[in-house]
């Protein structure tokens, strides 16, 4: 490879050609005489692939820790076999019998062998939990029969079953056991968007009382737009303060800025409670100085408020950073020369300066959207009812009610309007047009 | 050359961990662990040379289901109440434990008989009863007093923030027993949709003034720092700040909400005989007998009712303080099991729904 990039090889093989054949086929050759093109190409594919060397650890580790998780995550959206898994014989008969058909002794006697199969197991639970997430109230029709058919049971099955509880005759408990015996299902996204199968397979919307994910859509994207939006009116003159001072003044400055960013997020949200609880540190000085009297102490925090304000608090420097590191490329001559053409200070600034702050800006307005998306920890202390967004709803599916098909289908579609809002910023203002630093 | 060395390091661990043996203990944190450490930790270590590491949780059953789903199980025994017991129990995922293996009472009861009705379960063992009470700050109120659900629920009379947990089973009773339903209706109720919107009508008149808490040790300080006037919360926590601390605060024993708390081992725990051998120390008369000396939970054997005496200070007498006294009995809703197995994914996205409608 040296010697292919070595001018003096490369002279040396315009001077060999002379005499070896080089000016018969006019390919310029090296010094061992393969042809230049041939030889660069074989240098740069070997630099190719020690770079693509270098970077597979690299690629091993995001696939292994980050494709391979969430892939497997959004997978059980979509893909649920705690019923089919464990009720084959049944799933079989669904399999078999369209949409309408009358569960007939066959059906029975396949729901009976498999009930009693999965209570020996110890499965029951697992089916009883899946089905339960359709019809809420059969988890315990499904323990409870099980309890009995693992002593056995005889036929006629149907009888049999509707003796224990009748409520096994339920058209809709079928309905949704015939939705179940595929693992592969939408009803999750249906959930996730206050949708669910009637009784005949048609879709339709949940009662309202029930309905929580899309007004929780809606909030967490308004939201973050409030929060990007203050992030912006406080952070832009910050970041020209810090990009016009002397640079010893806005290194301290920036320090200022950074300090709370270096500092937990934990530290960080607990302090805002401190501050802003009713009987916290801004309430007591309000009331002492007689703006607020002893019962009209404000309520600023465990409701959209104290989301809002610990939020755009955490979220700044992700604002400011950008912005800071675009200013600072601003040529000052620009709006100098605006001023000296005519124009007032606030045109000079809305055509000559803004313009020029945009990629900052976008890039800081990107950033700091999506991460108040998927911002969790702090509207789970500080949010009280009204200040949870979708992603405390997509933990309180992982880690309370255990149903990770549901976190996985809200998370799904989190993500799709993610990237979808991505593709739109990417479509007007250009990825390009993005700079972080 | 490399991978020696990993597999040395690896065996070196695997060798420590078989001759140092422990136990990992998951439970609720605060004053709970505190009792569990002196009345059941430090004996066990003593007898029997294995170290016991307690790990809190707001609720160990979180943990538990999320190792299990994820097929990696850190924690030996787990602390927790019954329906998440029983649920578990009935996926499989939990080692059934056989009474006869239990000890028995000191007189020769064997442990079958001598645990309360439903403390033994086919995979769990109950060591406590506890409550969910109503606690309010004594300083707050110089006039008439609160002294029933009811109060709870009247901001009118008795003006003031509430803090209630941010779960339906234990927001949803407590609003029909203060709209006048009895206890022992309770469950019918909340079955009926009628019921279900009538305990969130109830709600409703107090939403705007409620603090939400999630971990036990929250309404405690939440009231301790005069952010909330009443909460509701767990007994032994309420009792450790008023006796242990000289708090203020009174409990309100009308419409309390009972449980059990319950040791279950989970299949594919990293040390299984350890784990037995804490859980079958653990609820011996004795062990629940001397838990009752730190903290104010009544004990799931009748042989160490007996046995129940002082508070640790030595002079404050346990009885009047134990969920199970027979007057607080009386109004208390017991925890049931199979409705909430059946009905906490549909009440939970309900009270979500309502909770996140402004």
């Amino acid at each position: 490879m040296a010697n292919a990039l070595d001018p003096h090889a490369a002279i040396a093989t315009t001077a060999g050609g002379l005499t070896d054949g080089g000016l018969t086929d006019g390919a310029l050759r090296t010094a061992d005489g393969r042809p230049l093109v041939r030889a660069l190409a074989r240098s740069q594919s070997l630099a190719r692939r020690r770079a693509f060397l270098l970077v597979l650890p690299l690629l091993a580790f995001i696939l292994i820790t980050f494709v391979v998780p969430i892939g497997q995550m959004l997978q059980r959206s979509f893909y649920n076999d705690g019923f089919s898994a464990h009720m084959p014989q049944l799933s079989q008969w669904f399999a078999g019998n369209p949409r309408g058909a009358e569960p007939d002794e066959a059906a029975w006697a396949a729901l009976a062998a498999d009930l009693q199969a999965s209570a020996e197991a110890r499965t029951i639970g697992i089916v009883g939990t899946r089905i339960n997430y359709d019809v809420p109230g059969t988890r315990s029709l499904f323990t409870a029969t099980g309890r009995q058919v693992r002593r056995g049971i005889e036929p006629p099955y149907q009888a049999a079953l509707l003796e224990i509880d009748e409520d096994w005759g339920d058209p809709a408990l079928w309905s949704a056991m015939r939705e179940a015996s595929s693992p592969l299902t939408g009803n999750f996204y249906l959930a996730a968007l206050d949708r669910t199968r009637a009784d005949d397979g048609s879709i339709q919307q949940v009662e309202e009382r029930q309905q929580v994910y899309v007004m929780l859509f809606m909030r967490t994207f308004w939201l973050s737009l409030v929060i990007t939006v203050i992030t912006f009116v406080l952070g832009f003159p910050v970041a020209h303060l810090l990009a016009t001072l002397p640079m010893r003044k806005s290194n301290l400055l920036m320090i200022l800025v950074l300090l709370p960013f270096w500092t937990s997020l934990l530290v960080r949200t607990t302090s805002w409670m401190v501050l802003l609880q009713q009987q916290g540190v801004i309430n007591d000085i309000l009331t002492w100085l007689g703006v607020i009297g002893p019962d009209g102490r404000l309520q600023m925090i465990y409701n959209q408020t104290g989301t809002i304000i610990a939020m755009t608090h955490i979220l700044l420097p992700f604002m400011i950073l950008p912005l800071y590191s675009v200013m600072r490329t601003i040529n000052p001559s620009y709006v100098r020369a605006a001023r000296s053409l005519g124009a007032t200070s606030w045109t000079a600034f809305r055509r000559v300066y803004f313009p020029q702050t945009l990629p900052g800006l976008g890039a800081g307005a990107l950033l700091v959207f999506i991460l108040a998306v998927g911002y969790y920890i702090t509207p789970a202390l500080v949010g009280g009812s009204s200040g949870q967004l979708i992603s405390n709803m997509i933990a309180m599916h992982m880690t309370d009610t255990l149903n990770w098909s549901m976190a996985a289908a809200l998370a799904a579609l989190l993500l799709g309007a993610v990237l979808l809002l991505y593709w739109v910023y990417d479509r007007m203002v250009g990825i390009d047009n993005l700079k972080l630093g | 050359m490399k991978t020696t060395l990993v597999l040395s390091t690896a065996l070196a661990g695997m060798a420590f961990a078989a001759t140092a043996q422990e136990v990992n203990v998951v439970s609720w944190g605060g004053a709970y662990e505190v009792s569990q450490v002196e009345a059941y930790n430090k004996p066990f270590t003593e007898a029997t040379g294995i170290t016991v590491n307690m790990i809190a949780a707001d609720n160990p059953s979180t943990p538990l289901k999320a190792q299990i789903e994820a097929n990696n199980i850190t924690g030996d025994v787990f602390d927790i109440e019954v329906s998440d017991a029983i649920r578990l129990c009935d996926e499989g995922a939990l080692v059934e434990i056989d009474p006869a293996t239990l000890p028995p009472a000191p007189d020769g009861t064997p442990a079958a008989e001598d645990f309360i009705d439903g403390a033994l379960q086919d995979c769990a063992v109950a060591n406590i009863f506890w409550g969910t009470v109503i606690a309010f700050d004594t300083t707050k109120f110089t006039g008439e007093k609160p002294d029933s659900a009811a109060d709870f629920f009247d901001t009118e009379k008795f003006p003031g923030k509430r803090g209630l947990p941010k779960n339906p089973k234990r927001t949803l009773y407590l609003a029909l027993i203060a709209d006048g339903v009895p206890a022992d209706q309770i469950y019918d109720k909340l079955g009926s949709p009628e019921g279900v919107d009538q305990a969130f009508a109830k709600l409703d008149t107090i939403k705007d003034d409620v603090v939400w808490w999630e971990a036990g040790a929250q309404p405690v300080q939440l009231l301790a720092d005069g952010e909330v006037v009443m909460a509701t919360g767990y007994n032994g926590r309420f009792f450790d700040a008023m006796v242990g601390e000289g708090k203020p605060f009174e409990i309100i024993w009308d419409g309390q909400y009972m449980d059990m708390d319950m040791f279950a081992i989970p299949k594919g725990a990293p040390n299984p005989e350890a784990a037995m051998e804490y859980l079958k120390f653990a609820t011996d008369t004795q062990r629940l007998a001397d838990q009752a000396k730190y903290i104010a939970y009544g004990p799931s054997r009748k042989s160490s009712a007996a046995l129940v005496g002082l508070y640790k200070d030595g002079k404050t007498e346990m009885a009047p303080h134990m969920p199970t006294n027979a007057e607080y009995m009386t109004t208390a809703v017991m925890d049931d099991p199979t409705f909430w197995a059946d009905h906490d994914a549909e009440l939970t996205e309900r009270f979500n729904s309502w909770l996140a409608g402004s």
